[in-house]
């Protein structure tokens, strides 16, 4: 696993990925967009509102899948100290909080004409949110504790706040199982799938699309971070000569 | 033991008890942190007459009744085990309908009416076409093959 532990190698095969991911990932969102919109057919019964879901579903995966991440990073930081896990750790918590809050936003513009209510306190949306201020402290956590002193590592404060954090994960997916709740409960499961297939191909590509498109964000603010760090080390050296 | 190893076992063990904690917490909550109580559980003498609550469960096949005056409608919710009567006076959701799922608030009437301040439509997790939606259940099976 060390092996890209060397940022210039990690450099040569995130650099030539980024506009494939970015140009795959915008192409597939486009086109699963439109096809959301105007090829298949409103739902029987929610008509046309239930086309948000071609965009809902991606949020709350990515922002669900962009916390397993930060905490595997946060774990393979706390026990091998890979010198990437740090800096991949920052780089995801970002758009994972922004996905979170697309998925709460786009699910509350849906509620208000399926339920009858903006916001509900039910099992479901109130562990999403629990989500987005996890987020939200994280970012606070790592923001401005002189990452490039560190190489962009996390302090183990922050490392130990993403793995606890993580409980949270299972709590949201199971909340409409564990507790009845005003969300609906899954969809998709391993058992097939409740959205009929008329309806749910644009989902496949606007999953693939947001999912490459959150790939290149990290990719691109992975890069920068290492950037960061190493003009930070330059002017150290530089103000060392000096002395 | 190597430090590397020492971490792991470290780092699985408080996870383990982290994700422990969690289970646990989770579970003991299950009643306190349901958005509503079944029609099962109000049978089962959960509510109280007169305390504010949340009544889940589906519209009975038939039963929405409009009163005289309009604007009040009666109707049974149930879960397949138990039914209650409920009372509500104002403007239902568009998705509110019979055999679909609702969500009420309000409180218990002594005479085992429940009188709704509010109502919301719950969705459930099918999703499908129109022209499907209106096809009776063994058609669609047929359908679907």
């Amino acid at each position: 696993m060390h092996a890209y532990a060397n940022p210039t190698r990690f450099l040569a095969i995130a650099r030539p990925l980024t506009p494939w991911l970015l140009g795959l990932g915008l192409l597939l969102v486009l086109a699963g967009g439109l096809a959301g919109l105007a090829l298949v057919p409103g739902d029987y019964k929610q008509g046309e509102t239930a086309r948000i879901l071609y965009v809902h579903v991606p949020s709350a995966w990515l922002g669900m899948g962009g916390w397993t991440s930060l905490a595997i990073a946060g774990l393979v930081q706390l026990v091998w100290r890979h010198p990437l896990a740090g800096i991949a750790a920052r780089a995801i918590a970002v758009p994972g909080m922004l996905f979170t809050a697309l998925c709460l936003a786009t699910g509350s513009i849906w509620g208000k004409p399926t339920w009858g209510t903006w916001w509900e306190w039910d099992g479901r949306m109130t562990s999403m949110l629990v989500l987005l201020f996890l987020y939200a402290g994280f970012i606070a956590l790592t923001n401005g504790d002189d990452a490039q002193r560190q190489g962009g590592a996390l302090s183990r404060g922050a490392a130990i706040y993403a793995l606890v954090g993580a409980i949270n994960i299972p709590i949201i997916n199971r909340s409409v199982i564990w507790w009845n709740s005003l969300h609906q409960g899954p969809s998709i499961t391993l058992g097939g799938s409740s959205i009929d297939g008329a309806l749910l191909w644009p989902l496949g590509l606007t999953l693939a699309g947001f999912s490459l498109l959150f790939g290149a964000i990290v990719l691109m603010r992975m890069r920068r971070i290492i950037a960061d760090n190493r003009v930070a080390a330059r002017l150290r050296r530089l103000a060392d000569e000096e002395e | 033991m190597k430090a590397k190893h020492q971490r792991l076992v470290l780092a699985v063990v408080a996870l383990c008890g982290v994700v422990g904690a969690g289970v646990l917490a989770a579970s003991a909550l299950r009643d306190e942190a349901a958005y509503f109580r079944t029609p099962d559980e109000v049978a089962g003498g959960k509510a109280a007459v007169g305390e504010a609550m949340r009544l889940g469960g589906m519209v009975a096949k038939g039963s929405i009744v409009r009163q005289a005056d309009g604007l009040t409608i009666r109707f049974v919710a149930t879960d397949g085990k138990a039914s209650v009567p409920v009372e509500y006076k104002g403007i239902v959701p568009d998705l509110f309908g019979e055999e679909s799922g609702m969500v009420a608030d309000g409180r218990m009437r002594a005479d085992g009416t429940f009188v709704a301040d509010r109502i919301l439509a719950k969705h459930d997790e099918r999703y499908m076409p129109p022209q499907m939606g209106d096809m009776p259940k063994d058609m669609k099976a047929a359908v679907k093959g």
